[in-house]
């Protein structure tokens, strides 16, 4: 029960926390670029500001327009309660696997999908069909990585899979340096950033995900807005703990779990600095280059597979 | 062992005196001195090899026995005999000014060059070097491809030096792998790769890794012996470089491939107690005989046309050796020789027609006989020995595999013989107008050295008629040694 | 074999050894000429890292040799020679027009599926703890003949011809640490003779077909040609 309550915990420290993660990734970004940066929390005041105003829906708007900002959101954070933030003993990790995890998000995408095409602007069905391709491509490689790691710890398990990691202590394993690559690359194109989509920009030729939401308001939007800062979190974290676990806690002490916080906070911030480092190096490519961005990150992961057969367990 | 620095020391010799008085005029006589001094070197191995049996060098790199000593001597009188035929040729081109002085100084040097890497992968007894040299005879001669630097030329030269380049680093790889089941049975890692070491201890070598060896082996020196599929640079190499190239590629560099391949299959056979090796080897070179034989009618070019027949032939040794046993084998050795010293001779002469049509379209060499008897007697007897025809010596070595594919796999014999057929038409249908039809208006006749032709169709014939004792003797030893049986 | 039973510079061996199969890859789908070179120039840097650590991790200290040889000759010799070239052919902006990109990275993957099958039984035969990076080995080989394939451009089937070479070496050090010296250096002097004539070549080609795109050496065919029109004939 303790258990169960902590995860629940963990999860609610996610949500909260994915706002945050999104502020610290804007403020280096503007650094970078020797811009003027906004505070850490103005992520959460959008938010707030969005959850207060009103919505607008569209004329011909149905019930699928109306529901997908809840089920986004709701999928999002289920797939957030998967994957073990502080905790590496995590309740809900037996329940629900690593692919469990990749079909919520594909669930989320599906209805995004659906509501870009949903109101019958161009924009919106124009968005649709560019996501369907990414994803199409995307969650291959995504399974790819994911399988590669269960191959090596013989589990789905995520919560396992971080323990094997950490049990393991420092082998060098190529299959997980290329899976991790492969997994990198997979979340640049997943969470819409630089080279595959641009968050900021509201250009007509480029827009993938903002086309598809341009239609949304008000809390509907904020929802969506969260989601998509949460998904970010969730691929990050992912990354984070299970290529390199270290500090996670594994016991049930106040010690244990200030420490898993600050490691986690720690490897995260590094991550956004080296996402905005790629950002900033990296020009956005035209779409029809996205399949060979693609086609390479589900080569790495091929690769992370073949070498763990081949290298690892051969002979 | 003098004899045996000699023999590769002044070729070594050569590459540089090429290189520094290649262009001037009297080139042609130094390059035909240092084959000759070459020779004289290779005869005195030869003979000591004879008189005392297989000799190792001192450090164990060189490694002389009855077989490779022969293909030394072979080697030379050819490399001989076809630098006296390059030195009026190659004045006739510059006469013609197809080629310019700094090609010349690289020709001669390369010419050199080539015949060391071939002397060198020949003598040599570790199986590395053996696939350094093999590799440093195609850098050599590749340049020597595109002398003329036509498009045609450097196509054949790219062709030649990729495709040989890639088949030749399988057998990097096979003789990697060679050297790996090696290691684990041969104490001294640095003996792993000799070859009398190697095929002392061939029983104990793994089997698995050397059928896996023997594979990449096959492949990679196969592609340099021209079986087919892996044939498609030899024509073009041949018709495309200059003449007395062709002569030695078909002649010598073939052979030298082939007497790795046979090496190696020597340590396989060894270790493998099947007949592995022997099937692979019968399976491409009947392919390559008998598809070779059929690309002889399509051809238009020469040169082209008789470096399918070289394809050919070497198919047939290959089966030969396949084949094993001491008939075989015996076969086998004496088609190397009189192939050799046959196919050369025809590329001298057809060099020689060449030259007087001003072509080496097969549609404008016509009436040969009636511009330069000499020329079109020789390409007519070089043609008629190297199809087999009683009484040179093709006929007696293909008549010696024949009767060993009789005695070991008789339904082989039709194909054989049918593929023999096929060549000869092939042969014949081009080479019957080339020299009896009608001479076009303004055939140059032009100064040709036939003494090469006349001492080597003469040795075919010699050979075909009576195989000398001291000859017969020394086949017979080199049948032992690669079959385990003695022929006699 | 487990990985984790491993001394650590054993695993690192491995992990450099799925980098050097990883930069076949790479070259299997960078287009531009430069790159390639420089991701050729890598695989060599790569291999010499490589072969120093198999080096002393096994204590055969030869291998620093061989690894000496191969950083000077194939991460610094050779790319700067093929760099020289294209800079002095004017062709270092070119880009070269991939068939089938995806398709043949996924024959790349196959091809390594295929070289573990080939080496499975020298593998069981050995007890070496490099001994599973020689199916990597074949794999690059495979890789550089299909590089060599694929494209049309001479200077990048030169550098498929060197990566193969590259190969081969890298099964050479896993396999058996090394070949003998002699028959190493043997081997280093052809790769770059080879080289030095490839870039010969580059020249020749460009004299007299005018560009580098091996496409455009296609006389010599065995298809029969039309027969040129018959010419008079004397009477």
């Amino acid at each position: 029960m303790t258990a169960w309550l902590l995860g629940v915990l963990q999860t609610l420290l996610f949500v909260v926390s994915a706002p945050l993660l999104a502020g610290w990734i804007k403020r280096v970004k503007c650094h970078m670029q020797n811009r003027a940066a906004p505070a850490l929390w103005q992520p959460y005041r959008d938010l707030a500001k969005l959850l207060r105003k009103r919505v607008v829906l569209a004329e011909h708007a149905s019930w699928v327009f109306r529901a997908t900002p809840f089920i986004v959101f709701g999928a999002t954070i289920l797939a957030a309660a998967v994957v073990p933030l502080v905790l590496a003993q995590h309740p809900a990790a037996a329940v629900a696997d690593v692919i469990v995890l990749v079909g919520f998000l594909a669930l989320a995408r599906f209805f995004t999908a659906l509501a870009g095409m949903d109101i019958g602007t161009a924009f919106g069905g124009m968005g649709s069909s560019r996501e369907m391709m990414i994803g199409a491509l995307a969650e291959p490689v995504m399974l790819m990585a994911v399988f590669t790691l269960s191959m090596t710890a013989s589990t789905t398990n995520l919560s396992e899979a971080v323990g094997y990691t950490l049990n393991g202590g420092l082998v060098l394993r190529p299959s997980f340096v290329f899976a991790l690559l492969g997994l990198m690359m997979v979340a640049v194109a997943e969470t819409g950033r630089i080279p595959v989509d641009n968050p900021a920009t509201h250009l007509e030729l480029t827009m993938v995900h903002e086309a598809m939401i341009l239609e949304y308001s008000g809390r509907h939007l904020a929802l969506i807005e969260w989601a998509a800062q949460i998904k970010l979190m969730v691929y990050m974290v992912l990354i984070a703990n299970i290529f390199l676990p270290w500090g996670i806690a594994t016991e049930l002490t106040a010690q244990a779990a200030a420490l898993g916080v600050t490691a986690i906070g720690a490897k995260l911030a590094l991550l956004g600095v080296l996402l905005i480092l790629w950002e900033t190096v990296m020009a956005k490519m035209r779409l029809f280059r996205v399949p060979q961005f693609l086609g390479f990150a589900f080569l790495l992961s091929l690769l992370g597979m073949l070498t763990h057969v081949v290298l690892e367990t051969g002979g | 062992m003098t004899a045996l620095w000699l023999t590769l020391l002044i070729p070594l010799l050569g590459i540089a005196v090429g290189a520094l008085i290649g262009q001037r005029r009297h080139a042609g006589w130094v390059n035909v001195a240092l084959t000759a001094a070459t020779l004289a070197a290779a005869l005195w191995l030869a003979y000591t090899v004879l008189d005392r049996g297989p000799q190792l060098s001192p450090g164990k790199m060189f490694y002389i026995d009855a077989f490779n000593v022969y293909l030394v001597a072979l080697t030379a009188f050819v490399g001989l005999t076809t630098a006296i035929f390059s030195r009026t040729y190659m004045l006739h081109e510059v006469e013609r000014r197809r080629l310019g002085k700094r090609r010349m100084r690289l020709y001669h040097s390369m010419y050199q060059g080539f015949m060391f890497a071939m002397f060198a992968a020949l003598t040599t007894n570790n199986v590395g070097i053996l696939w350094v040299a093999m590799e440093g005879a195609t850098l050599a001669t590749v340049l020597l491809v595109s002398l003329y630097r036509t498009p045609e030329a450097i196509e054949a030269a790219w062709k030649y030096f990729i495709l040989c380049g890639v088949g030749i680093a399988q057998a990097l790889f096979g003789t990697v792998l060679l050297y790996f089941a090696a290691e684990r049975v041969i104490p001294n890692p640095d003996d792993a790769l000799l070859w009398n070491v190697l095929y002392a201890a061939a029983s104990q070598l793994e089997p698995t890794v050397l059928t896996l060896a023997f594979v990449f082996l096959l492949v990679g020196y196969g592609t340099k012996v021209g079986l087919v599929p892996l044939h498609n640079w030899l024509p073009d190499a041949h018709s495309e470089g200059p003449t007395p190239m062709s002569a030695i590629l078909s002649g010598l560099l073939l052979n030298v491939a082939l007497y790795a391949l046979v090496r190696m299959k020597m340590i396989v056979d060894g270790s493998l107690h099947s007949h592995l090796a022997g099937y692979l080897m019968m399976g491409f070179g009947m392919l390559s005989f008998l598809v070779a034989g059929l690309f002889l009618h399509r051809q238009r070019d020469i040169k082209r046309m008789f470096s399918y027949s070289s394809i050919e032939h070497m198919g047939l040794m290959t089966f030969a050796f396949g084949l094993g046993g001491a008939l075989a084998t015996f076969g086998a050795l004496l088609h190397m020789t009189v192939h050799s010293l046959t196919k050369s001779a025809i590329f001298v002469t057809v060099g020689h027609a060449a030259q007087i049509a001003g072509t080496q379209s097969i549609e404008k060499i016509r009436g040969l006989i009636r511009t330069q008897p000499a020329v079109g007697w020789g390409l007519l007897i070089g043609a008629v020995a190297i199809a087999g025809f009683p009484p040179f010596g093709v006929f007696t070595s293909e008549f010696l595999v024949l009767t060993a594919t009789m005695k070991s796999w008789p339904w082989l014999t039709p194909p054989l013989l049918v593929g023999l057929a096929i060549a000869f038409a092939g042969l014949f249908r081009h080479l019957h107008p080339m020299v009896y039809g009608e001479a076009p208006a303004g055939q140059q006749r032009v100064t040709a050295n036939m003494l090469p032709v006349l001492l080597h169709l003469a040795f075919v014939l010699w050979l075909g008629l009576a195989i000398p004792a001291f000859l017969a003797d020394w086949f017979s030893q080199a049948t032992k040694l690669i079959s385990g049986s003695s022929p006699l | 074999m487990d990985l984790t039973q491993l001394g650590l510079f054993d695993q690192a061996v491995l992990l450099f050894a799925a980098f050097v199969l990883f930069t076949s890859f790479v070259m299997l789908a960078q287009a531009r000429i430069v790159p390639l070179i420089h991701t050729f120039a890598w695989q060599g840097a790569l291999l010499a890292v490589t072969t120093a650590l198999v080096a002393y991790a096994t204590r055969h200290p030869h291998l620093y040799l061989s690894a000496g040889i191969t950083l000077i000759l194939k991460a610094a010799l050779i790319p700067w020679l093929l760099h020289r070239l294209t800079v002095r052919l004017g062709i270092q902006r070119e880009v070269e027009a991939l068939a089938y990109p995806t398709l043949v990275l996924i024959a790349g993957g196959a091809l390594v599926i295929f070289s573990y099958y080939v080496a499975l039984p020298i593998v069981q035969l050995s007890a070496m703890v490099t001994r599973n990076t020689i199916a990597a080995g074949i794999a690059i080989v495979l890789l550089g003949m299909l590089l060599m394939i694929v494209r049309k451009k001479a200077i990048s089937q030169v550098i498929g011809f060197m990566s193969i070479e590259n190969g081969l070496f890298f099964a050479a050090v896993v396999s058996t640490y090394g070949m003998p010296m002699v028959v190493e250096l043997g081997i280093a002097f052809d790769v770059l003779v080879a080289a030095v004539l490839f870039g010969v070549f580059f020249f020749q080609m460009r004299a007299s077909i005018d560009s580098l795109d091996v496409d455009r050496l296609n006389r010599l065919r065995e298809v029969d040609e039309p027969a040129p029109a018959p010419e008079e004939t004397a009477p």
